[in-house]
């Protein structure tokens, strides 16, 4: 599964990237794409809970893609990425890719994670959307969790579906129809046991179809997980900090955060988690209007508006005056 | 003084940075070295002094006379194997000449003559580690390990080894929420601190480390202050005030927490290394004495009674402040 953030440099700036070589192409479908990664001298790379994807440098843009495996610390990260021509382009660069380039990632986003209790994972894939139940399948195997596959797929474009039929044996029930296939998931959302969670991933109106249908069913919610790529926090707009005392005016760029801009401009500040959640970095703010994304402040406190988690947080406006 | 004493103040994580301690959700980056004015402590996240085999021997022994302090729901156990499995070669990295790992796909071999521990298991085969992974990993670390799973919007302290608890019980605790654990606090949850804390563990991605410092103070250099075991050392806080060794026996304990985010199981590893420091040692260095004395003068009063202070503090304080 594919999104694309908006924004390039989506992620932290002071996250650890990683450098990866495509050490493998294998077109496996007509139009799906997979992609070796290893690191340029090998050894272990992240190991993650299934469901978890990287955020893929993509020229000018950046692309989260799945992985494939079963999440165990290993050499290798795959990546599965269908072609698509019509879209923004980032799917088009990873098609270009040929063995010896070199991409950068983000370390692994868990955000799809299976839920530990579960007596029963059901897996429910459409099209492209069986890269993260891949990963699923994978880790149930060698954990030994009890799950089934669905997996809807265009006739003669079944990725990974050779992979999945040795991995899953009977586990695993793929469809070239639509409707047989909605019925097949009505039909296992109306009678699998208790404690079974249902995981989606694929077209929209299929999430759809699995969300209202378990709804119908009586399906607590908690029991439904879809892939949906969580906000990280944005790289955010560039805002200038207006230094009260001083009368200097500190540019904040993109990506850069406004307690980094502040460092750089010889401005001490105290701080800890540089994460918005211990509450050093906390500094008052004269005029302008703040962005809040910390985990600090209370609601009265943010509405106030008169300081800012300057770690996470930015600005609305162009300019932010700070009582520095 | 002796040398192991020395050493022993040199790498001890002096916790106070002024004269007065609240509460707060004091996460920082792990493996960031600190300095501090005997020494320093903190460049990596496992830390193996002079105490290792004595420690791990306790321990062994606490665990022997009490099982119930090693806990483990049913569906924890791939996070037990990921903690060992993350853990170990932390430890090889620490210990390169005392410790060895070899790895062979799945199939590990540990040896660690510090113990003289040879092990060789199979990473998912149960039958592999008869004890369980969470077990043979609190007999070759020192800290004490809480396992937390994450689901419907919450964490849950699932799984547990915990022999040197500062007044709590894994036992009790198990299967409780995060906020549940953190009942028994004062003043934490009207600061919000552990609901901030808890968003922020949510948050954290595969293999994110975090740590923070916790406090407290002890009669004698006894880890084992679990409250399975009150009866043994709860009254030593009101007789240890009339005793003239009061500056040998009275400890600042200081406890190294680890938060990380564990790869393969999605869970929150909890790890916590408790640091004993007398009186006695700790003024061996006047900043540390001036200080401890002021934050221990200042102390609200509901903060000392919940940490078991509150026999023992004014003469703890006439010591510190009489140097
Ligand atoms: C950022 C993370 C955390 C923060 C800010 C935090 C905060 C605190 C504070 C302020 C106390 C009171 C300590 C004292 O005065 O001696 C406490 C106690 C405690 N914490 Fe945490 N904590 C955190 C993470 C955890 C985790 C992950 C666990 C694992 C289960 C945990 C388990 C406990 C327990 C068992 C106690 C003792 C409670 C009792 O009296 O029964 N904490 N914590
Ligand atoms: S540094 Fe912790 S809230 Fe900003």
């Amino acid at each position: 599964m594919t999104a694309t953030l908006t924004a390039p440099g989506a992620l932290r700036a002071d996250d650890g990237r990683l450098v990866l070589e495509v050490a493998g192409v294998v077109d496996e479908v007509p139009g799906t794409r997979t992609l070796v990664l290893r690191r340029p001298g090998g050894g272990l790379l992240p190991a993650h809970p299934p469901g978890s994807h990287v955020v893929l440098d993509c020229g000018d843009r950046r692309n989260a893609y799945s992985l494939t495996g079963d999440g165990s610390p290993c050499e290798e990260y795959r990546v599965s990425v269908l072609l698509c021509p019509d879209g923004e382009g980032g799917s088009a660069f990873v098609h270009r890719l040929a063995v010896g380039d070199i991409v950068s990632a983000s370390r692994p986003r868990s955000a799809f994670a299976p839920v530990s209790t579960a007596r029963h994972h059901l897996l429910v894939a459409g099209g492209i959307g069986i890269t993260p139940m891949l990963s699923h399948a994978r880790a149930a195997v060698r954990w030994r969790r009890s799950f089934e596959l669905l997996y809807r797929h265009r006739p003669g474009a079944g990725a990974h579906l050779d992979e999945l039929r040795g991995l899953c044996g009977d586990r695993l029930t793929a469809y070239t129809s639509t409707p047989e296939m909605l019925a097949a998931v009505r039909a296992a959302l109306a009678d699998r046991p208790l404690g079974t969670h249902v995981y989606v991933c694929g077209p929209t109106p299929l999430i759809g179809f699995v969300e209202e249908t378990a709804a119908e069913l009586g399906w607590p919610g908690e029991r439904v997980h879809a892939e949906r790529f969580s906000a990280d926090l944005d790289a955010g707009e560039p805002f200038t900090a207006v230094l009260a005392r001083s009368g200097s005016r500190v540019p904040v760029p993109s990506g850069t955060s406004l307690l980094t801009a502040l460092e750089q401009a010889g401005v001490a500040v105290p701080n800890l988690c540089r994460q918005g959640v211990c509450g050093e970095c906390r500094v008052p703010v004269r005029s302008g209007r703040p962005l809040h994304r910390d985990l600090y402040l209370s609601e009265t406190e943010r509405a106030a508006g008169d300081a800012v988690m300057c770690c996470v947080s930015r600005s609305v406006d162009d300019e932010l005056e700070l009582d520095l | 003084m002796t040398t192991a004493l020395s050493a022993r103040v040199a790498r001890f994580p002096f916790p106070f940075a002024t004269d007065s301690y609240r509460y707060l959700t004091n996460v920082e980056p792990a493996r960031t070295p600190v300095t501090t004015a005997a020494g320093g402590w903190g460049a990596g996240v496992l830390d193996v002094d002079d105490d290792y085999a004595v420690e791990l021997a306790e321990r062994a022994a606490v665990l022997a006379a009490d099982p119930t302090r090693c806990q483990e729901l049913p569906h924890m156990r791939v996070a037990s194997w990921d903690a060992l499995t993350t853990l170990l070669p932390e430890l090889a990295a620490a210990c390169p000449g005392e410790t060895s790992l070899e790895r062979d796909g799945d199939r590990w071999t540990w040896r660690n003559d510090l113990l003289g521990t040879a092990r060789t298991f199979t990473v998912g085969d149960d039958d592999s580690l008869p004890e369980g992974p969470l077990a043979f990993l609190g007999s070759q670390i020192q800290d004490d390990v809480v396992l937390l799973d994450q689901r419907e919007g919450a964490l849950w302290a699932d799984a547990g080894l915990v022999t040197f608890a500062a007044d709590w019980s894994m036992g009790f605790d198990v299967g409780m929420r995060f906020l549940e654990v953190h009942g028994p606090v004062p003043r934490v949850h009207e600061a919000g601190v552990v609901q901030r804390a808890e968003r922020f563990l949510m948050r954290l991605q595969p293999g994110e480390e975090y740590r923070r410092t916790n406090w407290t103070m002890t009669v004698d250099r006894r880890l084992d202050t679990s409250t399975e075991t009150y009866a043994e050392w709860g009254r030593d806080r009101r007789l240890v005030v009339g005793d003239p060794a009061l500056p040998d026996r009275l400890h600042l304990r200081v406890e190294v927490q680890h938060l990380i985010r564990l790869g393969v199981s999605n869970a929150i590893c909890f790890l916590v290394r408790t640091h004993l420091l007398s009186l006695r040692e700790l003024a061996t260095v006047p900043e540390w004495r001036q200080r401890f004395g002021a934050v221990l003068a200042e102390l609200p009063d509901d903060m000392a009674d919940y940490k078991g202070l509150t026999r023992f503090r004014a003469a703890a304080v006439d010591w510190l402040t009489a140097g």
